[in-house]
């Protein structure tokens, strides 16, 4: 058997998965039309006075981009686990952690980075104020790939299981708290024309952290389901 | 270490290492908690402000400690149980879960009724007592991931992983809540140094930790002794123990 590079192993598995996903366009448009219909049933829900609106717009953006994550979560690892690839990844010489690394960024090109070029039509929807829109869009151009991570630990423990699709959003919504604070907290910072370097920089940590150490978690995970 | 510890992977070990264990801590739980109790709530002297409501920090306190406590012990068994791969562990994890869990839970029902009488409110949304609810979630997590596996095995392996995780996602949860809070409100109302209580009112409070702790331990062992037994059911030990009615 010919030795590939790693590089080839993860361009290889990146781009099956990406593919995969553009064949099937709902997979990228329903989380982003689920995004657009939990923003406007806060307006209906809460009224639409636009001061009310523009202070509750982070919040909303950012509770609407975790639910719509966790819709695209489950599919991550479900149809290799069902046709027999994730064993083939699994049995195969190469780190498990890499291959994961590349499905996660997969799964956040097809679900996250959508959510990120949309963000700016969300926060006029909300009547966010024009200089919060580039903290909206860096807070999701950094957070949602943090969500992909966290989020595929929780697809990793669950894939096994028949029912794993409640009981996954159980497991990962806790841990997606501190991003949830961090993110909101920098757009309403940029909103009052503050500083919001900080947030951006904790969040970037988390980051790194979620970049090193989750896929060992999801890969360990991923080993106890198909066993 | 190692080979003081090694012995205890075997689950007749292990059992009988519960056995010697447990009448050790029921004798601190029984003793700390009539003495904790009787002296804390009858005899400890009435806090010149709260008068004798204060005296439910006997209960809360404790409570919420070892809330932590059990946390970070059933962390420190997950890791245990997946780097050295020792089956009893990950029982021990998962015997652990259920006794934090509802610790934390008398943690946050305790400290509502604290709440009402003293803030005017059942739950006020404040760093420490959003934590604390936080870390109830990460716990149904683990027993609910548990429970979710019709493979005992793999079940414990998976809510091992996942505790791991959440232990290492607590601090992060626990800093970024006290951040968030202080954004939003100032100064946390339920910030208090032990050092700033009268002994009268340490000594009991203390004692009921001690008591807690026991209580625990008792609790924890009990479960895990149960755990090794329909784990091992068809091993010839566990049949010998069951045939001597024992």
């Amino acid at each position: 058997m010919a030795q590939h590079s790693y590089w080839q192993l993860f361009s290889s598995v990146y781009s099956k998965d990406v593919t995969l996903a553009f064949r099937q366009r709902s997979e990228i448009v329903n989380p982003l039309l689920f995004f657009l219909i939990v923003i406007t049933l806060f307006p209906l829900a809460i009224g639409p006075e636009p001061a009310l609106l523009a202070r509750m717009a982070p919040g909303i953006i950012w509770v609407a981009a975790l639910l719509s994550t966790m819709l695209g979560l489950d599919k991550i690892f479900r149809d290799d686990f069902n046709d027999g690839s994730l064993e083939q990844l699994i049995a195969s010489p190469y780190p498990l952690s890499l291959s994961v690394l590349a499905k996660v960024s997969a799964h956040w090109t097809t679900t996250g980075l959508p959510m990120v070029i949309m963000a700016p039509v969300f926060a006029l929807l909300m009547n966010l104020e024009a200089q919060a829109l580039g903290a909206t869009v860096l807070t999701l151009l950094i957070g949602t790939p943090l969500l992909s991570f966290i989020g595929a630990i929780g697809a990793a423990l669950t894939v096994g299981l028949q029912k794993g699709g409640i009981l996954m959003s159980l497991l990962v919504l806790p841990l997606y708290i501190p991003v949830l604070i961090f993110a909101t907290s920098a757009i309403d910072t940029s909103s009052m024309a503050l500083a919001y370097g900080g947030q951006l920089a904790i969040l970037g940590a988390m980051l790194a952290i979620a970049c090193v150490c989750a896929p060992i978690a999801i890969s360990s995970a991923l080993k106890v389901s198909v066993s | 270490m190692w080979k003081w510890l090694h012995p205890y992977a075997k689950a007749e070990r292990a059992y009988q290492l519960c056995n010697t264990l447990l009448p050790y801590f029921a004798v601190i739980t029984v003793v700390c908690l009539a003495v904790g109790w009787i002296w804390g709530l009858a005899y400890a002297p009435a806090d010149y402000q709260q008068k004798d409501s204060y005296r439910i920090i006997f209960i809360h306190v404790p409570s919420a400690i070892l809330s932590m406590g059990a946390y970070s012990s059933m962390a420190i068994a997950a890791i245990i149980a997946l780097v050295w791969q020792i089956r009893n562990a990950e029982l021990a994890v998962i015997s652990i879960a259920p006794v934090g869990a509802a610790m934390t839970a008398i943690a946050l029902i305790t400290g509502a009724a604290w709440g009402k009488p003293m803030w005017g409110a059942w739950w006020v949304w404040d760093a420490r007592l959003t934590s604390e609810l936080i870390l109830l979630f990460l716990y149904f997590g683990v027993l609910s991931l548990y429970h979710a596996f019709e493979d005992k095995k793999s079940a414990g392996r998976a809510a091992c992983i996942l505790a791991v995780v959440g232990v290492i996602n607590l601090p992060i949860i626990h800093f970024s809540v006290e951040w968030w809070n202080t954004l939003h409100q100032g100064a946390t109302i339920t910030k208090f140094d032990t050092s700033a209580i009268d002994p009268s009112m340490l000594w009991p409070l203390l004692i009921n930790i001690a008591a807690f702790a026991g209580f625990v331990g008792v609790v924890t062992l009990i479960r895990l002794k149960n755990e090794i037994l329909q784990c091992e059911k068809h091993r010839p030990w566990v049949r010998e123990l069951i045939g001597r009615g024992e």
